[in-house]
């Protein structure tokens, strides 16, 4: 008698808790989606999770690295253990179609998704008549007649706008 | 009270130091602006680049640490005075918003151009590190740039603000360039590039945004600052009294 469904492997099954595993400043978009969740490897002493930092400074970086880990476990794929790695460093441009989907879904403009080319990313910079930012769409009507107000908003990653119709302040997730 | 720690003066070691501790007392200035800018977008920003600020300097300080056995948190926390090398324009209090922003100008300009010539860095972490840093401090420059033009051509008051400001900080930035051996060894080994090597680029580029800002470049002086050879201003003491206290109190506190 075989089984019916070959078993997922205990790398693939880890995967698939990664992908419930919520950002603690952004919860609407998984670790996965957001693209920090380089590699997972299985090592004879348990997984390796390998883990990139969107932000330096990021204050969530240990917080996620700890509900990453307790949900391994929780899964009972453990033990792990999670390893920093900043090169290559993250980009806007990781953030999986699905993740910008639910980006505009949560209320937050998603990024471009071609950073290296985006206004601030750009080379070189040019402070002398630089032309407006790309319009962001607003992500509750659509409309792309809106404003930036400030390149920082409430968290490191993203910048604050303004509606120019419907009027509502409104955020955007920052190619970088 | 906990004791100070004593850090190894190699070359190689003062370099990183002078880089993590540029983005630490910087980070630590910006963050006194929190509860205190003149507008809330403008609190949040320079609370963000500080943020972004002391999060290089924990890497930098981790990567360096290592070598001496050294946590991120005994270097930032645990230091005297003359073992922090930073240079001195970093440590001078934060004075008005128009003080502020031509600093950030003038020093996220230099760190930008620092941290593109880092990610050829002979040293693989100090290059990862570098990758990730120069994004957030083309974000930082740009921030800094955009508010130079609007206050230096903006108001009667602003553009007074500004020209203090710019007479004042325009004699600590020539230290920002010098050589000494710490350079010459970056320099030979592929750390980093020497000093001096980023004055032309930096220099056209405070060119480009003062003269956006039709605010004239102010000339040279013989004066020389010594904040990176350990030699700091009175500001510093005050700066690092309030910054140590928490861990020279409760060692090892953390939350």
């Amino acid at each position: 008698m075989s089984l019916a469904a070959p078993v997922a492997s205990r790398v693939e099954r880890a995967w698939a808790v990664l992908a419930e595993v919520l950002d603690p400043e952004v919860p609407a978009l998984s670790v996965c989606d957001l693209g920090i969740v380089r590699d997972v490897v299985e090592h004879g002493d348990g997984l390796e999770v390998v883990l990139t930092p969107t932000y330096s400074g990021c204050p969530a970086t240990e917080v996620i690295e700890r509900s990453v880990l307790d949900a391994i476990d929780a899964a009972g794929l453990g033990p792990a253990r999670a390893r920093l790695q900043r090169a290559p460093a993250w980009t806007s441009d990781w953030i999986s179609e699905a993740g910008r989907r639910k980006l505009r879904e949560y209320g937050i403009a998603p990024p471009s998704g071609d950073a290296p080319h985006a206004p601030a990313q750009g080379v070189p910079m040019r402070f002398v008549r630089r032309g407006p930012p790309a319009a962001v769409a607003c992500p509750r009507c659509g409309s792309a007649h809106t404003e930036r107000l400030s390149a920082f908003g409430s968290t490191a990653c993203k910048s604050l706008h303004r509606c120019l119709d419907c009027r509502e302040p409104f955020e955007h997730f920052k190619p970088i | 009270m906990t004791a100070s720690i004593a850090i190894d003066r190699t070359p190689r070691q003062q370099y990183l130091l002078r880089l993590s501790d540029t983005c630490l007392i910087l980070g630590q200035r910006l963050g006194e602006w929190c509860g205190h800018a003149p507008i809330l977008e403008e609190d949040i920003a320079l609370a963000n680049m500080a943020l972004d600020l002391i999060g290089q300097a924990r890497a930098l300080l981790t990567h360096a640490g290592a070598e001496q056995g050294l946590d991120e948190d005994q270097l930032a926390f645990l230091r005297d005075e003359r073992d922090y090398l930073n240079p001195t324009i970093v440590e001078l209090p934060r004075g008005d918003f128009a003080f502020t922003v031509l600093r950030n100008a003038m020093v996220s300009t230099w760190l930008r151009l620092v941290w593109e010539r880092l990610r050829e860095s002979s040293d693989a972490e100090l290059a990862a590190i570098a990758g990730k840093a120069v994004k957030e401090a083309r974000y930082h420059q740009q921030h800094a740039a955009d508010w130079a033009v609007r206050l230096g051509d903006g108001t009667d008051e602003s553009r007074r603000r500004c020209e203090a400001a710019l007479e004042t900080l325009w004699r600590y930035t020539p230290e920002l360039f010098d050589d000494d051996a710490v350079d010459a060894h970056a320099a030979s080994t592929g750390l980093g590039p020497a000093a001096s090597t980023l004055r032309e680029p930096w220099l056209a580029e405070m060119a480009e945004i003062l003269g956006e800002a039709t605010l004239a470049t102010p000339a040279d002086s013989a004066f020389r600052s010594t904040g990176k050879r350990g030699l700091h201003t009175e500001h510093m003491g005050h700066l690092l009294s309030e910054m140590q206290s928490l861990q020279r109190a409760f060692p090892g506190g953390a939350w």
